[in-house]
């Protein structure tokens, strides 16, 4: 017979794992918004937001009544722990694709003089990848697919001076277009913030699994 | 100064052994307990953390069919050496037991009883004595009107700490608690784990509980029983957080069998 606790943290797995997907979905979405300015699509991010927040809260409120009833100990309690903190990163990921697609509509919105592009579809391949692996580590507990995650969190880091070098010049040769081009580069900053929580995820899932913490250390 | 008394260690086994008769019940069992510290001794029934907990103070004794092989040290002395005086050994390493057993007397006599068999005649120090005990185990204010009543006529918990101030009042150096909750209501149990906190900073506290969140809250050092023999032992707070090993982890998170 299966743990009565047991089923009860099933349940949660497998909601945090649908709420995965759907932030998944989210960054899959922004990448073709900010590729194609996708205005129809940017709305959709934005009205949609709130479906997110409402699984955030539901995820935490079973979270809380497990504690409350069953006082987990050991890797029960190490997960709902985890779960609590991956909870709230896919929430703030779904935050920064909202920030995106504000970024995207803005800049639509905006005349510009010149047509200068940044190519951000590496950056979003690179964090949606980071994101998946999080997940996927979540749902196998596979501590070494989540330590590879937050090594790649240098190659995010390296996205967002590259861009930040080239929009800069940009705005040197066009000031004229300061206000689109500062949107354009805090995109950059929005992704970056995405594959931090994708980090912090990954990092979740091995102190579930090893029992560590690995927070703040050098990899 | 000896090893056991500069590094705060009170009691020892080492190597321990247990036979009921021709069954072993517990196998080289090597634990430390320090001074000021709560040892909650935890795992499943039949496991020897009762039968290991009566061998601390040689209760086991009382059972013909009963041998121990090994050593336990109280200190620098042999608690097994045959000419060590039984009665001084257990006014050291006092015990409490898991239903509460006070005597059909007074409220005073269950805790003045056990002066009077050490020997303790002076009534004004008798007198002394059960106050301060009855007061370290934080009943006095609830019995001080009644202690010329039977103490049959107190509650479970009101019993159960009577029992602790009697242990108390031969001035022990260790107590042991033989799951000294279990009988009780959830306000009882927390009056007997805050007095556990309190006990602490004096004595040696060694307890068997079968619940797991009360070895949590109460205890330093959490040691884990499993079939006769010692599994893990290590601080609570890591030891519920993360386990060295499987099987501790199966048996806490109730995973087991």
């Amino acid at each position: 017979m299966l743990r009565h606790l047991q089923k009860e943290l099933d349940k949660i797995k497998n909601q945090v794992l649908s709420l995965g997907a759907m932030v998944e979905d989210r960054v899959h979405k922004v990448s073709r918004v900010i590729e194609k300015r996708d205005l129809f699509e940017a709305g959709q991010i934005i009205k949609k937001d709130h479906e997110i927040d409402e699984k955030e809260v539901e995820i935490e409120e079973e979270c809380l009544k497990v504690l409350a009833l069953h006082q987990p100990v050991a890797v029960d309690l190490r997960f709902l722990i985890a779960v609590i903190k991956i909870n709230n990163d896919l929430e703030r990921i779904a935050d920064e694709t909202v920030n995106i697609a504000q970024r995207v509509t803005s800049i639509a919105k905006q005349n510009n003089t010149s047509d200068f592009r940044h190519d951000y579809t590496p950056m979003t391949e690179k964090v949606a990848a980071m994101l998946r692996m999080s997940l996927d580590a979540l749902v196998n507990l596979d501590a070494d697919v989540a330590f590879k995650v937050c090594l790649l969190d240098d190659d995010v880091d390296k996205f967002h001076h590259d861009a930040y070098d080239q929009i800069k010049s940009a705005m040197k040769g066009n000031p004229g277009d300061i206000r689109h081009l500062l949107n354009l580069f805090l995109i950059s900053r929005h992704l970056e913030r995405v594959g931090d929580h994708a980090t912090n995820i990954a990092e979740e899932v091995i102190y579930m699994v090893e029992g560590e913490i690995v927070r703040h250390a050098d990899y | 100064m000896s090893d056991s008394k500069s590094n705060g260690v009170k009691m020892t086994s080492k190597h321990l052994d247990f036979y009921y008769g021709n069954f072993q019940a517990l196998h080289d069992v090597s634990l430390e307990f320090k001074k000021q510290q709560v040892t909650a001794l935890i795992g499943p029934s039949g496991c020897g953390k009762s039968t290991y907990l009566r061998c601390l103070n040689r209760m086991n004794d009382l059972i013909p069919i009963a041998r121990v092989e090994g050593k336990i040290m109280l200190e620098d002395e042999d608690i097994y050496d045959p000419s060590l005086d039984v009665v001084m050994l257990r006014r050291r390493v006092g015990m409490v037991f898991q239903k509460p057993n006070p005597f059909p007397k007074s409220v005073y006599e269950n805790v003045a009883y056990g002066l009077r068999v050490n020997g303790i005649r002076d009534k004004g120090l008798i007198e002394q004595r059960v106050t301060e005990s009855i007061q370290r185990a934080a009943l006095w204010d609830e019995v001080k009107d009644r202690l010329q009543e039977s103490a049959l006529g107190l509650s479970g918990g009101q019993q159960q700490r009577l029992c602790i101030a009697r242990a108390l009042a031969v001035e022990p150096e260790v107590v042991l608690m033989d799951e000294p909750a279990s009988a009780l209501d959830p306000i009882a149990t927390q009056k007997i784990e805050d007095l556990i906190h309190e006990l602490k900073k004096e004595y040696t506290i060694i307890i068997v509980t079968h619940s797991m969140q009360q070895a949590a809250r109460v205890s330093d050092i959490t040691a884990f029983f499993y079939i006769g023999k010692l599994i893990e032992v290590g601080d609570t707070d890591t030891l519920f957080t993360r386990p060295r090993l499987k099987q501790t982890e199966d048996y806490i998170t109730g995973r087991f069998g």
